[in-house]
């Protein structure tokens, strides 16, 4: 007997335009188009979007946990390339 | 508005929208816990309430023409089987998935040219539930669309579970084409379309994802069924008893 398991997809979703898409969940699909229908089916029930994207979870390619340190440690000292020191117009929301 | 038909007339014609949406929207929502995938479940829900939604507006508008004093819940819960007047297609079972989605896919095809000619409705309290309603019948149509052609040009046994399931259903098709006496006065006071010309672009949306699916057309079947005049087969009466179990033992029960 076959995997009866359809493949795994990441959604994504754009609350608005302007806006970047946003990770929001994965769903079970055959294809494409399949799992489109379904991330909108089960993410977008409340108006959370304009906008989705689906891609298959095995495409993403992730960093080993264990590199963890190797990967991102060295990032924490620096705090010198934290733009702290510019105001922010109260015009501009989303940055 | 002022058209020429009584409004005893238009609330007729619109119960009969209403009826169908209304029981294919409790066919749909018996499928809830049963779809082949959580996904799925949530698919048909949402097609499900949409589907309530309409007939929900529908049923309050035909109450009012009506004048009877009979609200969306009297309408819904508390009429017989034979004052039901949806279409026949509607009532039939959910059999398998095949034949829950090819049902839909006929229904979606229909109701989105419906909707469509009803935006342009003389009635313009008709033509903005259409135009709601529309919309989501799009998407309805994109995703039993969708699901005809995955089984039809599936497996062997996906691809002969929704032929027969097409054969099972397609007698049922002529009727939403088959003018009666009040769809003509309707369509010749300019409050909706007349059923025959919606036949073209059904025939072609629905020819286009039967072919994708790999589908053969069955031969137009002789005898026809009317369950807009209220004739209905055995399916109605028990999709209604458990419709409706909850109002007839608990009248006004609201929660």
């Amino acid at each position: 007997m076959s995997d009866p398991r359809w493949p795994l997809w990441e959604v994504f979703i754009r609350p608005r335009a302007g806006l970047e898409h946003k990770h929001a969940g994965s769903v079970h699909a055959t294809d494409a188009r399949m799992a489109l229908e379904h991330a909108r089916d089960l993410y977008t029930r409340r108006g959370e979007g304009v906008s989705l994207w689906v891609v298959r979870s095995s495409d993403i390619v992730a960093s080993d946990p264990a590199e963890a340190d190797a990967l991102f440690e060295p990032a924490r000292d620096k705090v010198y390339r934290h733009p702290t020191f510019y105001d922010i117009p109260d015009e501009v929301k989303t940055l | 508005m002022s058209a020429a038909l009584p409004d005893a007339e238009r609330a007729r014609y619109v119960l009969r929208l209403a009826d169908t949406s209304l029981v294919v929207a409790q066919q749909l929502g018996a499928c809830i816990g049963h779809a082949p995938a959580l996904e799925e479940d949530l698919g048909l829900a949402n097609i499900a309430l949409d589907l309530l939604g309409q007939g929900r507006l529908l049923l309050t508008y035909a109450g009012e023409l009506e004048g009877r004093g009979r609200d969306e819940v009297a309408l819904a819960f508390l009429r017989e089987p034979g004052e039901f007047v949806n279409l026949s297609l509607a009532e039939q079972p959910n059999g398998d998935f095949a034949q829950t989605l090819m049902r839909q896919l006929l229904l979606d095809a229909w109701q989105i040219e419906l909707f469509e000619a009803l935006e342009r409705s003389a009635d313009a309290r008709l033509a903005a539930i259409a135009a709601k309603a529309v919309k989501e019948t799009r998407y309805h149509l994109r995703y039993s669309g969708g699901w005809v052609v995955r089984l039809g040009d599936g497996t062997d046994e996906s691809h002969a579970r929704v032929q027969l399931a097409l054969e099972r259903l397609w007698p049922y098709t002529a009727e939403l084409f088959d003018a009666d006496a009040l769809e003509e006065a309707v369509a010749a006071a300019a409050l909706g379309p007349h059923p025959a010309a919606l036949a073209p672009g059904w025939r072609a949306r629905v020819q286009e994802v039967l072919a994708q699916a790999t589908l053969t057309l069955p031969a137009p079947a002789s005898f026809r069924w009317y369950g807009k005049r209220g004739e209905h087969n055995e399916h109605l009466g028990h999709l209604l008893a458990e419709m409706q179990i909850l109002q007839r033992t608990y009248p006004g029960a609201r929660w």
